[in-house]
């Protein structure tokens, strides 16, 4: 069990984390999503204990851990960067912690083995890490921090320099390699599907705060507020300013959409109303799909899907449509929210009634 | 989803066709440039080459000679080569003690300066504290001041102390101006090196002192050659402070040739073979450090 008490670190006068508490339990997969500058890198540098808090504790197991040297940490750590010792071979980077602590040369040889065999090295043991590719080399310093057994294992953004089909690769493994260890992992990423393909919990970063910690699910489906929201959508979460009146939401005083039955219940006024680019469609797929007109502006085709920039009064939405749509730019569609994964947020950006809102 | 999304962020890669054909291209125009240079265009490095080695060559053409035909008719080279001179150096205690005088204190120097400025450099590249930006430059300003200005303070410090016609005084003074320029080598050098590589070896559970020998010595090995390279050099070419410090027992080399006036006037063959073999240890070092010495003139900053 790790866990971080009020947690603030400063560095000058800007806070890099501000107050973060967070429980983390062994054999759990956490993964820290924020844009970069959120401060994920700063809370695992505390996490490691690379770096003391200005203000709070860090407790392991109950037991404060503050001021403790990162020596004495029993902690592994991947950088976004390929970090290795450029001087030894494959093999001597795999067994560095064994080494330092003094483990018996079978026992260094075994694991080292096994690691490697795990992360496909075994050719590749008597090189030294430069001379091997970029995913050859992050895969050396996953399997340094696997054969630590360290209780905590910190992946700081480790596929953001690989390219696509490594990073499609290890993203499947990584949860399996360190499934049964029964550490705590943090994984930290700026990409809310990467969070959302691992699984496990999510912790929502914005500015140097968690704005929400749950299973990664449950924080997708149901953010506790607007930042939370904004953190995890990609591409950008859709939000217009509606006034509720009764059954319709108004805009400009012109009524634009009705009110979805699980938001019915919510008093009149001012909301921010938000939906993700996937919940619109050009066809009503569901019942109840609230039909809008608006108008095209761009469309991106990626391959299997299009995304669709669209100009809705003031507002600009984007549109996930799956299949190569080609709409000429000022075209004039008709476009179906759908309502039951409707938001609303109220104007200090809390979630209104999310218990509500169906899955 | 996932894939589509993720390959507009990563276009794949380009295929190997497009790779090859540009290479072809970029070699064409190379091979055409090599055809156009103008006939004689060896001539100007040749020339310049031969200005240079002039001197050199003159200097060892001398000492292959005796007196009397270095001061008689002119030749290009030995009409009656003698290794005379040579023999000379390598009997008399006054010459090659001077050698020995020399390489100690240099020596010890370079092994002073580069074993204090190794944490010194660290500090400056990991650390940030108050004023070291300024500490940092200060270092180097030590450089801009004629060594003559610290002769008579050296003396009269080194004399109070019992240290004067020492080797140690001779290195320790000539850290005066190395250790600054060992520090900003090595710096450069280090700040080269990622600080997750320190972070991942403490994580790792190695001890700063484990980690600094085990880990990052290595990593700026080349760094320390040319650091070592430097303070090699300026101390065994440093005239002044060695001969102010020493008197007999500590005599360097330099001070040894420029005290050559004998009643039978300047012995110009002895001269000659002192200088070829003063130029030989800095030839033999440089040797070493061919590779990193244009990233060491840039104070490990390339």
């Amino acid at each position: 069990m790790l866990e971080l008490r009020n947690v603030t670190k400063r560095v000058g006068r800007v806070d890099h984390i501000r107050d973060v508490s967070l429980a983390l339990r062994p054999g759990t997969l956490n993964v820290l999503l924020g844009p970069t500058l959120s401060g994920k890198t700063s809370l695992m540098r505390l996490m490691a204990g690379l770096d003391q808090p200005t203000a709070g504790s860090i407790h392991v197991e109950g037991r404060d851990v503050t001021g403790v040297a990162v020596q004495k940490r029993n902690v592994a750590m991947v950088y976004q960067q390929f970090i290795n010792y450029p001087t030894l071979t494959v093999y001597e980077n795999i067994a560095s912690p064994l080494r330092v602590a003094r483990a018996d040369a079978a026992t260094i040889d075994r694991e080292v083995r096994r690691a490697a065999d795990l992360l496909r090295l075994g050719p590749y043991l008597e090189r030294t890490p430069l001379a091997l590719s970029g995913g050859q080399q992050q895969r050396t310093a996953l399997a340094r921090a696997i054969v630590k057994k360290a209780g905590l294992v910190l992946l700081d953004e480790p596929l953001a320099n690989l390219d696509y089909k490594l990073r499609e690769e290890l993203r499947e493994e990584l949860p399996r390699i360190f499934a049964q260890s029964g550490a705590i992992f943090v994984y930290a990423t700026t990409e809310p599907q990467e969070a959302l393909l691992l699984g496990g919990n999510t912790a929502t970063l914005s500015e140097g705060r968690i704005t929400q910690f749950g299973p990664t699910t449950e924080v997708f489906r149901r953010p506790l507020d607007l930042v939370t929201a904004r953190t995890f959508a990609d591409p950008p979460l859709n939000t217009i300013s509606l006034e509720k009146a009764g059954g319709a939401f108004l805009l400009d005083g012109a009524p634009v959409m009705p009110v979805p039955a699980h938001l019915a219940a919510v008093a009149d006024g001012t909301y921010t109303v938000a939906f993700q680019p996937h919940h619109l469609a050009l066809a009503a797929q569901t019942p109840g799909a609230i039909p809008i007109r608006a108008k095209v502006t761009v469309a991106e085709i990626t391959g299997s899907e299009t995304f669709v920039h669209l100009a809705f009064a003031d507002a600009r939405f984007v549109m996930l449509a799956p299949g190569i749509h080609d709409l000429e730019p000022d075209t004039a569609v008709v476009v179906h929210v759908d309502a039951r994964h409707l938001m609303m947020f109220d104007g200090a950006g809390r979630a209104v009634l999310p218990t509500l809102r169906a899955a | 989803m996932a894939d589509a999304r993720d390959m507009t962020a990563d276009p794949p890669a380009r295929p190997p066709l497009a790779g090859g054909a540009p290479t072809a291209a970029a070699t064409r125009p190379a091979a055409a440039l090599r055809r156009q240079r103008p006939r004689g265009a060896w001539l100007v490095p040749t020339l310049y080459i031969l200005f240079l080695l002039l001197p050199i060559y003159w200097l060892v053409n001398m000492s292959f000679k005796s007196n009397q035909e270095i001061l008689g008719a002119f030749s290009l080279w030995p009409q009656q080569p003698t290794l005379r001179n040579y023999m000379v150096i390598f009997t008399d205690p006054a010459w090659y003690s001077g050698y020995i005088n020399s390489i100690i204190y240099v020596v010890l120097n370079t092994v002073i300066s580069v074993s204090v400025a190794l944490p010194a450099a660290y500090a400056f590249s990991r650390y940030r504290f108050l004023g070291d930006k300024h500490l940092f430059f200060w270092l180097l300003t030590n450089r801009m001041a004629p060594p003559a200005v610290f002769a008579l303070p050296f003396f009269q410090l080194y004399s109070a102390f019992g240290l004067i016609d020492t080797h140690i005084a001779v290195a320790i003074a000539h850290c005066l101006f190395n250790v600054p320029l060992a520090v900003w080598i090595l710096e450069g050098f280090m700040s080269g090196v990622p600080k997750e590589i320190d972070e991942t070896a403490y994580i790792d559970g190695y001890s700063f002192p484990r980690f600094f020998l085990r880990i990052f010595m290595p990593l700026i090995a080349s760094g320390i050659g040319v650091a070592a390279f430097f303070c090699f050099m300026f101390s065994w070419v440093e005239l002044l402070i060695a001969r102010t410090l020493t008197t007999t027992d500590a005599k360097p080399i330099a001070a040894t040739m420029t005290r050559t006036v004998s009643a039978s006037g300047l012995d110009w063959g002895v001269l000659a073979a002192a200088g070829v073999l003063t130029i030989i240890p800095g030839a033999l070092v440089i040797w070493f450090v061919r590779n990193y010495i244009a990233k060491g003139f840039a104070l490990g900053r390339v």
